[in-house]
């Protein structure tokens, strides 16, 4: 019995110090997602970019149209804002759970619920950030057969600040695919140390 | 008794997105009309956008992801690499769907804005087969969304004590 209790001390010390670690590395992967996400979120919302062109002249007047290129123009653009947005308030929401929540009574339903969500967020993610990139495609190359024209080479910057929120995008995607992977060995190592405690504290 | 209920279950799941994902493809890749328009040749083809050819892309791998699947269903070595596998392929249809959403919604309603018009009133029968071939790859979608939960949930389960 002595034995036992002083063998398994250093194996506890270790196995708690692990967790600590793994818990700050999380909380550091979510902080990063969230900011990668709110950047992407904030870039596109305020993307926009007006340009007049002179369309015809009329005797020695210029005729000007004034055009303006708002992202909420394009459903995909919408749609990507929208994702985003979503996944900065899980990421926050998450990390407030982290380091306030400590107190709350789950029932045991915490690390389920978490990685269930991760991965939620990480398809709603990863569809927003394709939609508004292939969209992007689309106005950056145009499509000779339905004979719609490129507008990137008339609203230059409206498509270069489109470009860095989808970047960010990408990069909350790969962040929110590494914390999901994270949180689901989180959910299968501490049911499999459930497990192996019930086991061990049968035969007494 | 509640293995072989597992095993059907899931095998049922899989035959039925393999079904999906395969009508996606073939729908999508079947799908092409040409129309003249105050004779101008106007042919619609899959392939000229470049976001259904990664569409049909995306869905000929899942396709063939679920054939060679389906044959190794209840192997006991490959399932934790099977379930990732899964989340991966489920991560890449949603993604392939709504890229191909985003376009084929300005094919039909056209863009004002950027002066896009839309393409729907002169190839209808292109319309009709595009917007079949994202129902299904939406359909293929969501029962692998319903195959990762199930799998989650068969996976995990042994493994709380309750």
């Amino acid at each position: 019995m002595a034995l036992q209790s002083g063998e398994k001390l250093p194996m506890f010390i270790g196995h708690i110090w692990s967790k600590q670690k793994s818990r700050w590395t999380l909380l550091g992967l979510r902080l990063l997602a969230f900011l990668a996400a709110a950047a992407a979120t904030l870039v596109m919302v305020l993307n926009k970019q007006t340009k007049t062109f002179v369309v015809a002249t009329i005797g020695t007047t210029p005729v000007n149209l004034t055009l303006t290129a708002k992202f909420h123009h394009t459903p995909a653009f919408v749609f990507f804002a929208i994702a985003n947005g979503l996944v900065s308030i899980h990421n926050l929401v998450m990390i407030m759970v982290d380091l306030l929540g400590s107190k709350f009574d789950y029932k045991g339903f915490q690390l389920p619920m978490i990685a269930s969500l991760d991965m939620l967020n990480l398809a709603l993610v990863s569809g927003g950030a394709n939609a508004a990139a292939f969209m992007a495609e689309l106005g950056k190359n145009g499509n000779s057969h339905a004979r719609w024209d490129k507008i990137c080479d008339k609203f230059g910057a409206y498509c270069d600040r489109g470009a860095g929120a989808l970047i960010a995008s990408f990069l909350a995607f790969a962040l929110m695919l590494l914390i999901s992977f994270l949180s689901i060995l989180k959910l299968v190592n501490s049911s499999s140390h459930n497990s192996h405690n019930n086991i061990i504290a049968l035969p007494n | 008794m509640a293995k072989t209920k597992r095993i059907i279950i899931t095998i049922l799941l899989r035959l039925l997105a393999f079904g999906a994902t395969l009508s996606a493809t073939v729908v999508m890749v079947t799908s092409h009309e040409s129309a003249e328009v105050m004779n101008i040749k106007f042919s619609a083809k899959y392939s000229n956008s470049p976001t259904f050819k990664f569409y049909v892309t995306a869905e000929a791998i899942a396709t063939g992801y679920g054939l060679i699947v389906l044959f190794l269903s209840s192997r006991r070595s490959v399932d934790r690499l099977i379930v990732i596998l899964d989340v991966v392929i489920a991560l890449i249809l949603t993604s392939s769907v709504s890229a191909a959403l985003a376009v084929a919604q300005i094919g039909k309603k056209g863009d004002t804005h950027a002066g896009w018009l839309p393409v729907c009133n002169q190839v209808p029968k292109f319309c009709d087969h595009v917007t079949g071939a994202l129902i299904a790859g939406f359909v293929a979608a969501m029962v692998y969304l319903v195959l990762n939960l199930y799998s989650l949930h068969v996976f995990l389960t042994p493994l709380f004590p309750e």
